[in-house]
């Protein structure tokens, strides 16, 4: 009952000085925007660590956060292999060559607008499939080890990626490419110079989606079969031995690591496209 | 319909990409069965052997449409369009969970975000998490809610709506709180010197500004609402919907199986999408959005 009181109490404290810091005239500031998400985050853990003790939540139900915590701090081993398997060898390979393979795509086509026009709704109507569905199909063909969980990968990265770099090759303006031509400019030169940069905004989004799909990919590919490594792999194993807190920190690392991704491949974009509108300011 | 042709061009070259393929990885085992029958094929007996395999590596299209027609069509003709055989059976499993999922997702969804818009403690503190979230492959988590879910007693549509709720619901929350904040300042302040409440200024201006925000977000929550269901059959080894299909396929090597279920799923989103898409386009003319 301690446990259950305390933590609403907390809750209850937490969100006021939320509000309060929300309110106060420092609201705008940097450690303040970090601080409130931040208090939440820490809330939600406390909350949830009270309420499984306070409650005697089984731990095959839902353990609570320490118990993750210390099976994460003492399974570093085991969660780095399956890091290294599944975002590593399987997601960050398929990623690599799937956006690679779209983007070759996008600019291959880019010289036929008869070709433009036929494959923009075809992309965009295969980027709305469930994808995921060929998982079984790939495995299959490619075997348990990680080039299939690439190759879900590659299949479920390149439409996204695609259809943004379509976009974003028929992004630059017609003044632009005229100007372009007054200079006699060849057409590998407007494309370096030109419009490739001008893609840049639209390119990346398609890349921060596919962040996203690449672990999906892999990690559900997993469920089809893999060798005894791997996070998909680790997470159906511990869910059948009802080892919950592994699966816990299994996701754990999924988030961590689907986060970094997404991070990187944001940072890269502030990096290519500082010109943007939408990174100034 | 300018594009329709080129369109059908790309689904062409498609279809004949598929056939090529088919007709490259199946042929191994063609040719490895004759090899064993010490006899030699003609090309024409290769690529007819490689397009009726029983179970090839890489049905080709017509097969596939085959076995579409004969689980859904068929059983539809012999008045058994719901028997367990029945495709149309499965996608209805798989549906009715996506729609649950997906009515459930999208109502929390558009809650929050009303809280956040109107709240500025909340909008502080779920916001970055809301974002953040879409960062994370929400998907691992589905067979512990499954499992878990089962050892509690809870089993059927409930758990696979809840995959399907969580997986649309931030999608939803992200571009509801964009589009009910859509409205600019010269149209806020309007309300207020006409002293319009909040619930006024809500109702009246910022939730219809928000509807082309809304649809698009509905979409993209639909698709993932129907993945949340699919993959939600997977773990715990379901006997009923499209994903357990595909798993099924996939333990018993039945891949033209696998490809029909593939099917009928890419069919099924595509006609839910579809649905949203008419949705949108009919409720933006009658508020005269129409662009």
């Amino acid at each position: 009952m301690i446990w259950f009181a305390s933590a609403l109490a907390f809750w209850a404290g937490a969100w006021a000085l939320n509000v309060r810091l929300s309110r106060s005239r420092w609201a705008r500031t940097w450690a303040v925007r970090i601080a409130v998400p931040a208090l939440f985050g820490i809330t939600l853990l406390v909350v949830w660590e009270g309420l499984v003790r306070g409650l005697a939540v089984p731990g095959v139900i839902l353990p609570p956060p320490s118990a993750i915590g210390a099976r994460f701090a003492g399974s570093l081993p085991i969660l780095w292999g399956d890091f290294v398997q599944t975002f590593v060898k399987g997601a960050l390979s398929g990623y690599v060559i799937g956006c690679g393979a779209s983007v070759a795509t996008a600019i291959a086509i880019d010289r036929s607008p008869f070709l433009q026009r036929g494959l923009l709704p075809v992309g965009n109507f295969i980027a709305a499939l469930p994808i995921i569905g060929t998982a079984p199909i790939l495995v299959m063909w490619f075997g348990f080890d990680w080039q299939s969980k690439a190759a879900v990968v590659v299949a479920m990265v390149f439409f996204p990626v695609l259809v943004n770099t379509v976009q974003g090759l028929a992004a630059s303006e017609a003044m632009q490419r005229d100007l372009m031509k007054t200079y006699s400019a060849s057409y590998v030169q407007t494309l370096m110079k030109l419009r490739l940069p001008a893609a840049m905004p639209f390119i990346f989004n398609g890349l921060k989606i596919a962040t996203t799909l690449a672990l999906i990919g892999a990690i559900v590919a997993e469920f089809f079969g893999s060798p005894i490594k791997g996070m998909g792999f680790r997470i159906s194993t511990e869910v059948g031995r009802l080892a919950l807190d592994m699966v816990w920190a299994e996701i754990a690392v999924a988030a961590l690591a689907g986060t970094a991704f997404y991070g990187l491949v944001a940072g890269a974009e502030r990096a290519v496209t500082f010109w943007h509108p939408s990174q100034r300011g | 319909m300018r594009s329709l042709l080129p369109v059908l061009a790309v689904v062409m070259a498609i279809v004949t990409l598929w056939y090529g393929a088919a007709v490259m990885m199946n042929s191994r085992w063609t040719l490895d069965q004759a090899a064993r029958a010490e006899r030699t094929l003609s090309l024409t007996e290769i690529v007819t052997d490689t397009m009726t395999q029983d179970r090839p590596k890489m049905p080709a299209p017509h097969q596939v449409a085959t076995e579409l027609w004969k689980t859904t069509g068929e059983k539809v003709l012999q008045g058994r369009a719901f028997s367990k055989r029945s495709l149309i059976y499965h996608a209805w499993i798989t549906l009715s969970a996506t729609l649950l999922g997906f009515a459930i997702g999208t109502g929390l969804g558009v809650l929050l975000a009303i809280g956040i818009v109107h709240n500025r403690a909340m909008d502080m503190s779920v916001m970055p998490w809301a974002i953040a979230s879409q960062t994370i492959p929400i998907l691992a988590i589905a067979p512990m809610i499954i499992v878990v879910l089962n050892s509690v007693g809870v089993t059927g549509l409930v758990p696979k709506a809840i995959i399907s709720a969580y997986l649309s619901f931030f999608p939803v929350v992200v571009g509801m709180v964009k589009g009910l904040r859509s409205p600019d300042a010269m149209q806020l302040d309007l309300l207020s010197t006409y002293s319009a409440s909040r619930a006024q200024a809500f109702w009246k201006l910022r939730l219809p500004s928000s509807m082309p925000y809304l649809f698009t977000s509905l979409k993209v929550g639909m698709a993932a609402s129907l993945v949340g269901a699919i993959v939600g059959e997977l773990p715990t080894g379901a006997v009923r919907g499209l994903g357990a299909r595909l798993l099924a396929g996939s333990y018993y090597g039945q891949t033209v199986q696998i490809w029909s279920a593939l099917f009928a799923a890419a069919i099924l989103a595509a006609l839910l999408v579809g649905v949203i898409g008419l949705v949108q386009r009919v409720t933006l003319r009658a508020m005269g959005m129409n662009r």
